[in-house]
């Protein structure tokens, strides 16, 4: 198979990623639940995973890295934990239902949504984005990156914008981060949240919230933290008021061994490569008629995701076709980005979106442009 | 692209649906296949099961004997 998904989940992991989980499966106690080896074992696997997140991102204190089961629950935390009634949030048409069904949750508790559309490349203008801010705007709800198209937003400018308006940068970065070096301190982001698995290459259950100074989310969950047991109520400093439960330190073990590789390996590095493929892979369908590509596609920043639709085929119709016959893993449909759908005319047809790694080679990229040439001719 | 044939479609409301017909749907012999959810069936992330329409009473059977869960089932070109 040749893998071309990797903006749902990273399929090829870094050998010393599965080592490490294999590892920690061999011996590994409860964190905070205990002071014997076992325990303590865990605890330090988590803590330095903390400080490695911590300086990847520049959070600047381990003690606001959070870990989650994944994304969803980090976005979910932030924004159901910052936002109250009466508050008026900015969002954008190109998230994914991680970030916009929360926010109608919130909507229908009280608060009010402004969604800022997106261009005819799938951009995001800034000053649309400016001219939604109210007095009463507490909060910008906004992706790094669009999941579908592989568009990236000025993150530099819409922080400044943030700041300017103290609005409270929520960011979904979970199609970036370990892609894209992201300065939070530098940048003015509120709560930075991801998942372990996707470009970071840890294993999938992990995900992560990063909170500036300050900002201090409700809880969602209330539990036992292996602290204070006495107490009726989780009255305790980050990261704890936020991890009720036990963590998946497994997985964690796998995430500090991932941020090994991507620090030896160097995210930049890791960014030409995969865009590079992608690269080859546009130039080599881009002179197809029956190929409609989606996104931003000259932009000199995006990520290595490639939309398309083949005539007015159903994009399930090709996926299946490009994996049944040629072996090549895409993902079809609406990819959870329902308003990235409205505004292509694409809802009923969807799009097949083609991710890729560095991970994967000059010959599978070349195989997919094989693949898509042929299924174009024979549609003729 | 390969042609488009009458088959039977299956849908589930769940992904969890959807693998315990593939477990029940393989023991019992059926030939078919997880797919991509047609659009002419809706649209969205999801699964469905394809199979040759003969076979269409041999799965309604399947869900009969073993109490799975389901969504529809389809008869269209695809």
């Amino acid at each position: 198979m040749i893998y071309l998904d990797h903006a749902a989940t990273s399929y090829h992991k870094p050998p010393e990623v599965a080592r490490a989980v294999y590892q920690a499966l061999l011996g590994t106690g409860n964190s905070g639940r205990g002071v014997h080896t076992a325990s303590l074992g865990a605890s330090r696997v988590i803590h330095q995973t903390r400080e490695k997140l911590s300086a990847l991102f520049h959070v600047g204190d381990a003690s606001r890295v959070v870990f989650t089961a994944n994304a969803t629950e980090s976005l979910n935390i932030a924004i159901q934990g910052l936002l109250r009634p009466g508050d008026h949030c900015i969002t954008t048409a190109l998230e994914h239902n991680s970030v916009l069904r929360p926010l109608y949750l919130m909507q229908e508790r009280g608060i009010a949504l402004t969604m800022v559309p997106v261009d005819q490349r799938g951009c995001i203008v800034l000053e649309d984005l400016m001219a939604a801010i109210r007095p009463e705007t507490k909060a910008m709800v906004i992706t790094h990156a669009s999941n579908v198209l592989g568009n990236v937003l000025d993150l530099e400018a819409i922080g400044e914008l943030c700041k300017t308006h103290g609005l409270l940068l929520i960011l979904d970065a979970s199609q970036t981060a370990g892609l894209i070096p992201i300065d939070m301190s530098e940048l003015g982001v509120a709560a930075l949240c991801c998942s372990g698995h996707k470009s970071l290459l840890g294993p999938q259950g992990v995900g992560i919230l990063c909170l500036a100074e300050g900002v201090l989310p409700t809880p969602l969950r209330a539990g036992g933290t292996g602290m204070d047991s006495f107490s009726t109520t989780m009255d305790l400093p980050l990261p704890a008021c936020l991890e009720a439960g036990t963590l998946n330190a497994h997985g964690i073990a796998g995430l500090e061994a991932a941020c090994d590789y991507l620090g030896c390996y160097g995210i930049e590095r890791i960014y030409e490569e995969a865009m590079s493929l992608a690269q080859r892979f546009v130039e080599g369908i881009r002179d197809l008629q029956g190929i409609t590509l989606y996104g931003d596609l000259g932009a000199p920043l995006r990520t290595p995701v490639v939309a398309l639709n083949l005539r007015d085929y159903d994009s399930a119709e090709v996926a299946d076709e490009l994996a049944e016959r040629f072996g090549i893993a895409t993902r079809a449909g609406a990819h959870c980005a329902p308003e990235v759908h409205r505004s292509f005319g694409t809802v009923e047809q969807g799009m097949v979106r083609l991710s890729f790694s560095h991970f994967n080679t000059v010959c599978d990229v070349d195989a997919a442009i094989s693949a898509i040439r042929i299924l174009e001719e024979e549609t003729r | 692209m390969r042609p488009k044939t009458l088959q039977c479609i299956v849908t589930f409301k769940t992904t969890t649906q959807a693998m315990a017909f593939e477990t029940a749907a393989k023991a019992s012999g059926l030939q078919g296949r997880l797919i991509p959810l047609p659009r002419a069936i809706g649209a969205g992330c999801g699964l469905a099961w394809k199979e040759v329409p003969e076979h269409k009473v041999a799965i309604q059977a399947l869900f009969m004997q073993q109490g799975l869960e389901y969504e529809a089932i389809h008869e269209i070109v695809i």
